[in-house]
């Protein structure tokens, strides 16, 4: 085993947090998610890799039913929040969405002011009593999307006024500020710049420590970098997941070992 | 027709040139087009432009300033003390031409050589009677002094003909010859081709922007005219609108746009909701098969004359609200004495206005970044909460714009108000009273036996020119608005 460099990142064995079993997705007539049985652990941070087009972020937004605005798209198999099926019928795809938050490729800030922004997801669900709580709400998740100090004096300013960097994080604050269980995030870093992203994966590695987190990216590096598990989709399958440590360096399917090191993709 | 054969001659003549210039083309690259610099047919449409649009354009100013030349010079022949009472310089020189194309008609069937219309004389021959005898009929004797403008016209319209033909000929014949010359394989037939064509998009661009220049300035001077016949300070700030023919009228704008605004403001009450749900439920709600067939359909309403919703009102909805708010109506009240009311006009044009406020707010929250939906959505939001919330504060700004440019529609609106708003001028707030508007009224001053002279008819244009700076003045309100939002998702 050359995995040394890991070897320290490897997790101790968590509760599991979502549960997938046997899921498939069409779209109309494609099947594009065929047979994914995944397990992702509380308090860890997991990477989707693959090729484009392999079913990745149509997995990943499978977790929070985001997939329900999409009228053609039909999923099946069973994916479980702590033990219960969130496609069950009792279940309303808007609860569960406070609870599985997401962050998306692009920063979509509202054309709202920065604080309306973050205080957007704690109004709707009323998780605040008063200004005074929304106050501090707002703080608590611009500190934790690690972009407080850069905005604290502006917050009544609109938040497409920031750069892309700082737009993603506040995307995150306010992701975070619905206190939600697990944290989807769709390439977040995929528009931005180095410096940026270093920036972004800092956060991810701090929000760790209180989320699951789930990250899809193309990025091999990315992944190596900031996740604990990893996932290689392949074509709508999923080859193979594992500790990121041993996906990188010792990869059990040919495949998985093809693409991280670049012959296919 | 000597106009229309000179006109297919110089098409003639272009398309020849076209032949002709493509063949040389050839002929200088040896038969190899590959040795052109442009395509062959490149040089056939140089040869051929060039031949015809110099010779078509001069045809056009010359047909369009030769009248007036001629109108110019012969009307100075005219002694101003032979001008009748009651008549102008400007019916004597109708006079004049009808004479002049007496003339020509006699000459052209072979009763009178040119010389013999050229030299005949008021005091020989009764020119009237003579006109008669072949068709043409006269209003009045000829006098000496007509009959000799009349030969003026005549003979300088003649000359003129020749001199056109001429001239576009001689430019026709130059064009060919020059761009005939210039054909040889290394010519850069195609750009020179382009630059050509993109003339033409220039010039067509100005003629609608001098047209619209044109119109604002024939309404200012008109407006102008009655400004000096009637005080402006009346028009603005009276209270009254009370046209008659005594010349003691008061004309005033204010009552008239009172009606207008309230008009407009209920058609806009009607509308806005209306439209703006319909645009939200097709925009946000609807599935593809519903939204392909109802969008169509609504925008039916935008393609009715608005003749027919006139109909409409007069009709149906004005009946409807005298039903009900009228003597021995349902509601048991009297509250409206007849079918035309600033309710019915309002309500009508709202329908009207229904697709067009529903069409733009469609496109405006269509455009609205699905990305904004996403975040609201992964945030726990329902569709409605991210519908209020976050889509329509995006599309507010679009929507006040087409809010806005259907407010001017209103405003300019005619045909449904002159038949569903009624006639009578005055300061009320009640919607069920009939009310006019400032379109209406344009509308009835310049219907009629009209003397162009009288404050009571210009009145019309002061409104008219009124009206155009209220939309004016919202349509680039409006565009302003619209073209603020869309800089925010750049």
């Amino acid at each position: 085993m050359n995995d040394m460099q890991f070897t320290d990142r490897a997790v101790d064995q968590k509760e599991t947090k979502i549960a997938a079993q046997g899921v498939n997705v069409h779209y109309g007539d494609a099947h594009a998610i065929k047979d994914v049985n995944v397990e992702i652990e509380d308090k860890t941070v997991t990477a989707f890799i693959g090729p484009s087009g392999c079913g990745k972020s149509t997995f990943l937004r499978c977790l929070n039913r985001m997939n329900d605005t999409i009228d053609i798209c039909n999923v099946t198999g069973n994916i479980l929040l702590d033990n219960e099926d969130i496609y069950d019928k009792r279940v309303d795809p808007v609860q569960l969405r406070a609870k599985v938050g997401m962050v998306f490729q692009k920063p979509n800030p509202f054309p709202k002011t920065i604080y309306d922004n973050v205080a957007y997801g704690p109004r709707i669900h009323g998780l605040a009593k008063n200004k005074a709580d929304l106050d501090e709400i707002v703080e608590k998740a611009l500190r934790r999307g690690a972009i407080w100090d850069e905005v604290k004096d502006r917050l009544d300013k609109p938040g497409t006024g920031l750069s892309g960097g700082q737009q993603q994080r506040l995307c995150i604050a306010r992701a975070v500020a619905t206190e939600p269980e697990v944290l989807l995030m769709d390439e977040p870093c995929s528009a931005l710049d180095p410096i940026a992203t270093a920036q972004v994966e800092e956060l991810i590695d701090e929000l760790r420590t209180r989320y699951s987190v789930v990250i899809v990216t193309h990025s091999m590096q990315q992944a190596a970098r900031v996740s604990q598990k990893t996932a290689f989709f392949h074509l709508g399958t999923l080859v193979e997941f594992g500790h990121t440590g041993q996906i990188f360096t010792n990869p059990e399917d040919p495949r998985t070992e093809s693409y991280i090191t670049g012959r296919i993709g | 027709m000597p106009t229309l054969w000179l006109v297919v001659s110089l098409l003639v003549l272009s398309a020849a040139g076209f032949v002709f210039g493509r063949q040389r083309a050839m002929s200088s690259a040896e038969g190899n087009a590959k040795e052109l610099h442009s395509l062959p047919s490149y040089y056939g449409h140089n040869v051929a432009f060039t031949t015809l649009i110099p010779a078509l354009g001069a045809l056009a100013i010359w047909l369009l300033v030769q009248p007036m030349f001629i109108e110019n010079r012969v009307s100075g022949m005219i002694p101003a003390e032979l001008v009748p009472e009651g008549s102008s310089l400007s019916l004597m020189m109708s006079d004049v031409r009808r004479v002049a194309d007496g003339l020509d008609f006699a000459v052209d069937n072979g009763v009178l050589s040119g010389a013999e219309a050229s030299a005949m004389d008021a005091a020989n021959t009764d020119v009237r009677a003579f006109l008669a005898g072949i068709g043409v009929a006269l209003g009045a004797e000829v006098s000496p002094e007509i009959l000799v403008a009349a030969q003026t016209y005549r003979q300088m319209s003649n000359t003129g003909g020749i001199l056109m033909t001429v001239l576009v000929a001689v430019l026709a014949l130059a064009g060919f010859a020059w761009s005939y010359m210039q054909t040889h394989k290394d010519f850069r037939a195609r750009n020179v081709v382009e630059k050509g064509v993109m003339s033409l998009l220039i010039f067509a661009a100005s003629l609608a922007i001098l047209t619209t220049i044109g119109i604002v300035l024939s309404m200012f001077f008109e407006t102008i005219n009655f400004f000096k016949l009637h005080n402006a300070a009346d028009f603005f700030f009276g209270s009254t609108w009370a046209p008659n023919f005594r010349g003691d009228s008061e004309l005033s704008i204010l009552p008239l746009l009172w009606g207008t605004l309230y008009v407009s403001f209920i058609a806009l009450l009607v509308a806005v909701p209306v439209g703006l749900f319909a645009a939200v439920y097709l925009s946000e709600y609807a599935n593809n098969t519903v939204r392909s067939f109802a969008k169509p359909l609504l925008e039916i309403l935008a393609g009715i004359p608005t003749i027919v919703y006139g109909l409409f009102a007069l009709l149906t909805v004005g009946p409807l609200l005298v039903g009900t708010f009228g003597k021995g109506g349902f509601l048991g009240v009297e509250w409206m004495a007849g079918a035309t009311s600033v309710l019915t006009a309002g309500v009508v044009m709202g329908i009207m206005l229904i697709p067009f406020v529903s069409s733009l707010s469609d496109d405006i929250i269509n455009a609205v970044p699905q990305a904004m939906r996403d975040g609201s959505l992964g945030l726990g939001a329902t569709k409605s909460e991210t519908i209020r919330q976050v889509v329509l504060p995006a599309a507010l700004p679009g929507i006040v714009g087409a809010v806005l440019l259907a407010a001017s529609r209103a405003i300019g609106e005619t045909m449904i108000v002159v038949m569903g708003a009624g006639a009578i001028a005055k300061f009320s707030g009640n919607p069920l009273e009939s009310m006019t508007t400032i379109t209406t009224r344009i509308v009835s001053q310049l219907t009629g036996d009209t003397d162009f002279a009288s404050p009571e008819t210009l009145v019309a244009f002061a409104l008219g020119l009124s009206l155009f700076v209220l939309t004016l003045g919202l349509n680039v309100l409006a565009l302003y608005i619209v073209r603020k939002y869309r800089e925010q998702y750049e």
